[in-house]
């Protein structure tokens, strides 16, 4: 089955359209805008809404003595238990979702099947199976630091929403396997990208059996990515060099160590979030700089956000 | 609060008046408002729905009242508008119909538990086995398409596990209509009852009907496909519920009281402060549509409202989790099906719904293929290893041409 797209009767361009799309042209001389400005009155309402002071979310309180003796042991280290828990959950929540992308990739090699330089159904179960054993370490790192892993963190929210375009395209049947790489390519970068923040995020907090789990995640991944990439050059008909692309970020532990803006000495409010500088210096967290919304719920102002 | 409906005169309807900054209002929170609150949002809305709907049918009917209806309804449309818009964007289409489907079960099963007239309640609980089993799919399609835990929006209150399968849903539309109460004797709540739960699903099966297509999942369209028809022989059993001999202006005065009525309800039970306050505005909105329509009513059928209308509410919709009922339920009457207007088991099946039934499912359920031995589990199916994919798909070697 072909995986490249065909010329055929494309409608959308203006050209296609003929004397129809000179007329459209024609119109809009003749009958101008209502109202005068530019795109910019977008912005002025998008602003006005935001300042109402409703957050995406917040993460589960911690209920039993142990987990919160243990947030503040990481806290005390120098980490941010709670933004590093919220970071566990938005990556088991891409592993579980991105395990189900890989599932409908299969369905697509099946039904397409395979081309030139492209994936063997095995290297897509090989991949499968690693983000399988991704979610199964990360519910137990969760669990381990007193967390649930069941709860939908404001991260994993978010993730959830900038990749549900992925599924769509996975499993739409009119995708081909090609055209499925070019989804799947979107959530290995953000894969990449993820995990080596949340090395850092266990680095600063000392859980260095964590980052070793991490390291090898990134491991993964990185070979993830480089196999989707040539995969998708062969699907092309280019020839890429190994490593194109993007440039992968730096694992973890390599990182200047400089470059880490929280410390032990980092004060950090009452979840464990880091203040920055300005921050501190306002009087600290959330408590008193508050503004209670409509719902009486507090603003909470966050480094994540 | 104790509600008067014929004494408490609510905001008059010359003063009910929005903006376009005013409707659309910060949503509610996903993460951390209760399961209830979408509960009673989605509901709302499928009660502001109903009114319109309602509204323009009767105003394609009556000439005279089309100038009443059209001010009314203009309100009604924004308060739809403000109460719908509540929903937060990044509650996927996907998550709203799990709302949805709670919606149709810890709703229906309140009003199963609490209607008076036996056979009401029997077709109230049928109902409800049904929209049951959908949660248990669509929680299956959520899990398998997008690997999240729907129980992350039910919140623990209902359970996720097979109901009257969807497949054996299907009957035949003469099989799918019921006796109506007699509006002379029935209790003023079971005529709020029937309004009540019809409103839910009709908007259930207009929502359906909107989103399937957006899916691009096969398997997704199919299975919104099937529970879409689903929702439209609940839509020909509820509405078939409601007596059919009630003057128009007697409909329209007990849409307004069901309104009335569930606002009440929605406040009695909202903790989310800010939600609380337009439900108590609404509950004023809709004491002035009562009060407008029960003086149309007086003056154009010369009958008093009294006749029509309660004066005290019944007891409020319960907005908690009806577990226990809802599976005392399922082990009692799950192998229900119904003949004509008249419940059966399922040996006793019209010819009609047999035929009707093997022509649809010929080429295969969606809603089986969907759930195809699933087991919900918390964080769900892929935290069992058992459940995962071992070994490529068959063929998948196969070269492209």
């Amino acid at each position: 089955m072909r995986q490249s797209p065909q010329q055929g009767d494309n409608r959308t361009g203006i050209v296609a359209s003929g004397r129809l799309g000179e007329e459209m042209v024609a119109a809009t001389r003749e009958f101008p805008p209502s109202s005068p400005s530019t795109a910019q009155a977008i912005a002025e309402v998008r602003v006005a809404y935001a300042q109402d002071g409703e957050s995406l979310g917040r993460m589960p309180p911690r209920t039993s003595l142990v987990d919160k003796a243990k947030a503040a042991v990481t806290a005390a280290t120098g980490g941010q238990p709670t933004l590093l828990m919220d970071k566990l959950g938005e990556r088991l929540l891409f592993e579980h979702a991105g395990a189900r992308l890989y599932e409908a990739l299969l369905s697509k090699h099946q039904a397409y099947g395979a081309f030139s330089g492209g994936p063997s159904a095995d290297d897509l179960l090989h991949i499968l199976t690693e983000e399988y054993e991704h979610a199964d370490l990360l519910e137990r790192a969760i669990k381990d630091l007193g967390g649930d892993p069941t709860a939908v963190t404001p991260s994993a929210n978010l993730a959830a929403n900038i990749s549900a375009g992925l599924p769509k395209v996975l499993t739409d049947p009119r995708t081909n396997l090609l055209q499925s790489l070019e989804a799947i390519i979107v959530a290995e970068l953000a894969d990449n990208e993820c995990w080596t923040a949340l090395a850092e995020l266990a680095q600063q907090a000392g859980h260095q059996e964590l980052v070793e789990e991490c390291r090898e995640a990134i491991a993964h991944e990185r070979d993830h990515l480089r196999k989707v990439r040539l995969w998708i050059a062969a699907g092309q008909g280019r020839t890429a060099a190994e490593g194109a692309g993007a440039e992968m970020p730096e694992a973890p532990g390599a990182a200047d160590s400089a470059e880490f803006t929280f410390t032990e000495t980092s004060p950090v409010d009452s979840e464990g979030y880091a203040l920055s500088e300005e921050e501190s210096g306002e009087g600290g967290e959330s408590e008193g700089r508050s503004k209670p919304g409509k719902s009486g719920k507090g603003r909470s102002t966050r480094r994540d956000r | 609060m104790a509600i008067n409906l014929l004494r408490d005169g609510g905001v008059p309807l010359e003063q009910q008046r929005f903006t376009w900054r005013d409707l659309v209002q910060a949503p509610y929170s996903k993460l951390m408002d209760d399961a209830f609150t979408r509960v009673r949002v989605i509901l709302m809305n499928g009660i502001e729905s109903e009114a319109l709907r309602f509204s323009h049918a009767c105003a394609r009917m009556n000439a005279p009242l089309q100038r009443a209806l059209a001010q009314v309804r203009r309100v009604e449309q924004h308060q739809q508008t403000l109460v719908n818009w509540l929903k937060p964007a990044d509650q996927d289409p996907l998550e709203t119909t799990i709302g949805f489907e709670q919606v149709a079960i810890e709703v229906t099963a309140s009003v199963a538990e609490k209607e008076p007239d036996p056979y009401l309640a029997q077709v109230f609980r049928f109902g409800l086995l049904e929209d049951f089993d959908h949660l248990y799919r669509y929680s299956a399609l959520m899990d398998r398409l997008q690997g999240k835990d729907a129980n992350a929006l039910v919140q623990s209150y209902s359970d996720i596990v097979p109901g009257r399968p969807t497949v054996i849903e299907h009957r035949d539309p003469l099989d799918d209509l019921r006796k109506p109460y007699d509006r002379r004797r029935a209790a003023p709540l079971t005529k709020l009852h029937a309004l009540t739960i019809m409103a839910g699903e009709h908007q259930t099966h207009d929502y359906y009907m909107t989103i399937g297509p957006m899916f691009a999942d096969p398997i997704a369209r199919q299975l919104y496909a099937e529970i879409a028809s689903i929702e439209e022989q609940h839509v020909t059993q509820y509405e078939s519920i409601v007596d059919p001999s009630e003057t128009w202006l007697e409909k329209w005065l007990l849409h307004e009281a069901g309104e009335v009525y569930n606002y009440w309800s929605c406040v009695e039970s909202e903790g989310n402060p800010r939600i609380r306050a337009i439900w108590e505005r609404f509950l004023d909105y809709e004491l002035g549509h009562v009060r407008f329509v029960a003086r149309l009513f007086e003056e154009t059928e010369r009958r008093d409202a009294a006749e029509v209308l309660p004066q005290r509410l019944p007891e409020p919709i319960r907005y908690e989790s009806h577990r226990d009922f809802v599976r005392e339920t399922l082990r009692r009457e799950l192998t229900l099906s119904a003949a004509g207007t008249e419940f059966v088991d399922r040996e006793q099946e019209s010819e009609a719904t047999r035929a009707y039934r093997d022509q649809m499912n010929s080429q295969g359920s969606p809603s089986e293929t969907v759930a195809a031995g699933y087991v919900w589990r918390p964080g769900t199916e892929l935290t069992d290893p058992a459940k995962r994919v071992r070994t490529a798909s068959p063929g998948s070697e196969r070269r492209a041409a």
